[in-house]
């Protein structure tokens, strides 16, 4: 009896000095955050830095009301958002559709490995003016953009994953007279679900640098159209609240991955 | 025509640097219902042998010859349990032992009660929802066993199948394996390093010489230790001579392989 009371106290203060260290560390995230506004706003109004191009907190916010107002922010946002959740579906969705055919076809894998390494090698977004120039300066070149960037990568990443199953868990599907569709579904797939969704969160980071570089070269629309425009008449309120929406929404794109994550893999 | 005929096999595993020799002229006859014990040193060949019989491996010389018909390919009627238990991380226990009904479209309400029957049989209960990582061990192998048994198959490989569990349960599970087997008529071989693990399950032991596997020598059980089971045949006194006889075959191979 005494000794599991004493047990439950020291659970308690382990759980307390748990909570306490949480506390600290949000403490010192909030600090972070708000010193850096406060001295950005500062060092900008007392001209420490040139309000020109670091622009300020406090400028950036009015503006984004303003944009908010006349409705071009949302109107950009818009087109961002589509084409880089797009390209991220695309992206994450052909590159496994490609492992599969490689491993499904072992000879057609060994035959394109030279080509993948070279196409994986290759800074994709030098294919931009290439596509805008076949796809028309629109949302399709931008969306391939955001898809050729992270295409290559997940198929070589997830084809590996599907090569190193361990090939006993095949035998067992083989010994109730699984073919191969089977087997891809019951056993090669599920086991490489913790890699495909890794792969999801590199290709969020990924497809946003394809959308925007798609959009720096379209220049009609977007996010990216607000920083070059920002850029080309100096505007850098502009680019800076560009980046800051940029910033927090390539942030809930990557926890939204979290959760899928979360729901995808329970067992493991 | 006897039930199952390893003709003559010999396997060769190829790769770019070497060439193994795992089997040598394997040829043995087995009646149905009847429980062979392979016996011998590690890597000697026995996994090699029992992926052969299970049609997973093609040898490079022989064949497998059951029920008149050669293996060429894996098939239902035989049912092989490998020498880790390789449940599906990503399936619960109920889906793992379900995967074989359900591969083979025999998935119905009938045969899926028997399967759980078969489960609690194994004293494995209230389990079916658990993913295999909260499983034990021994519960995990017993799980896996009745993945293997569920489909019915005529015969069984079992590929050292309590090599990791504690001696007691061990004991335990020989009981109730054989105990299953006898029950349901099935034919068997087993894989094993443990003298008296072949002595208590078996109707005949093979013994394998080290690599290249041959067979060295075949023992059959007496009468009197074949019909009890395992545990109380390791307390026959017919058992210890046994054990004796077979352990200085083993040590002699081994003498004789290292000269
Ligand atoms: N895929 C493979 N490629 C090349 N050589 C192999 C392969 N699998 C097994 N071997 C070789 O064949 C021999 C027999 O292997 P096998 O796994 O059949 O032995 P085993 O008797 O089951 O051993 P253990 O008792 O340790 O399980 C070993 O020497 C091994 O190195
Ligand atoms: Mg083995």
């Amino acid at each position: 009896m005494k000794q599991t009371t004493t047990i439950d106290l020291l659970h308690k203060q382990y759980l307390q000095r748990l909570h306490k260290e949480k506390k600290w560390i949000t403490f010192y995230q909030i600090l972070i955050f708000i010193s850096f506004f406060l001295i950005w706003e500062v060092s900008s109004s007392q001209k420490w830095i040139d309000p020109l191009i670091f622009s300020s907190p406090t400028k950036i916010f009015h503006l984004f009301v303003e944009k908010l107002q006349d409705g071009t922010l949302l109107a950009n946002l818009n087109v961002t958002l589509f084409e880089t959740v797009l390209g991220f579906i695309f992206g994450t969705l052909f590159g496994t559709l490609l492992a599969a055919l490689l491993w499904w076809f072992p000879r057609l894998s060994k035959i394109l490995d030279p080509y993948l390494v070279v196409l994986n090698a290759m800074p994709k977004v030098a294919l931009g003016p290439i596509f805008i120039v076949v796809l028309g300066p629109g949302f399709t070149s931008i969306i391939a953009m955001g898809t050729i960037i992270s295409v290559i990568i997940t198929t070589i990443v997830v084809y590996t994953s599907f090569k190193e199953v361990d090939p006993n868990y095949i035998k067992v599907l083989q010994t109730f007279g699984a073919g191969k569709k089977h087997v891809f579904r019951e056993a090669i797939l599920p086991s490489s679900f913790p890699t495909i969704i890794s792969t999801l969160k590199v290709n969020v980071g990924l497809s946003w640098v394809g959308v925007i570089v798609g959009e720096f070269l379209v220049s009609a629309k977007g996010l990216g159209y607000m920083i070059i425009y920002g850029f080309q008449v100096f505007n850098f309120t502009l680019v800076l609240l560009s980046l800051v929406i940029i910033a927090i929404f390539a942030t809930i794109m990557y926890k939204i991955v979290e959760l899928i994550e979360k729901t995808l893999i329970k067992s493991q | 025509m006897s039930f199952l005929t390893i003709d003559h096999v010999s396997h060769t595993y190829f790769t770019k640097k070497s060439a193994t020799t795992a089997l040598e002229d394997i040829h043995l006859e087995v009646e149905e219902g009847e429980f062979i014990s392979f016996l011998g040193p590690s890597g000697c060949g026995k996994t090699t042998l029992l992926s052969i019989i299970a049609g997973i491996m093609k040898p490079t010389e022989g064949q497998v010859i059951l029920n008149g018909k050669q293996i060429s390919s894996a098939t239902p009627s035989v049912g092989y349990m490998l020498q880790q238990d390789y449940l599906f991380p990503w399936k619960t226990i109920e889906e793992n032992i379900l995967i074989g009904l359900k591969l083979l479209n025999k998935l119905n309400e009938n045969e899926k009660k028997r399967t759980f029957q078969l489960l609690h049989q194994m004293g494995l209960e209230n389990v079916e929802k658990l993913y295999p990582n909260q499983l034990s061990g021994g519960m995990r192998q017993r799980a896996a066993l009745v993945r293997t048994l569920s489909t019915d198959p005529k015969m069984l490989l079992l590929d050292e199948p309590f090599s990791a569990l504690d001696y007691q349960t061990k004991l335990k599970l020989e009981d109730l394996v054989f105990q299953t087997l006898k029950d349901f008529k099935k034919t068997a071989i087993l894989v094993t390093h443990d003298i008296g693990e072949a002595i208590a399950m078996s109707d005949r032991i093979v013994l394998l010489s080290k690599r290249p596997g041959k067979i060295a020598k075949i023992f059959t059980v007496p009468k009197e230790l074949r019909d009890t089971s395992p545990f109380k045949t390791r307390q026959h006194p017919t058992y210890t001579s046994l054990f004796d006889l077979i352990w200085k075959e083993l040590d002699q191979l081994e003498t004789n392989n290292n000269n």
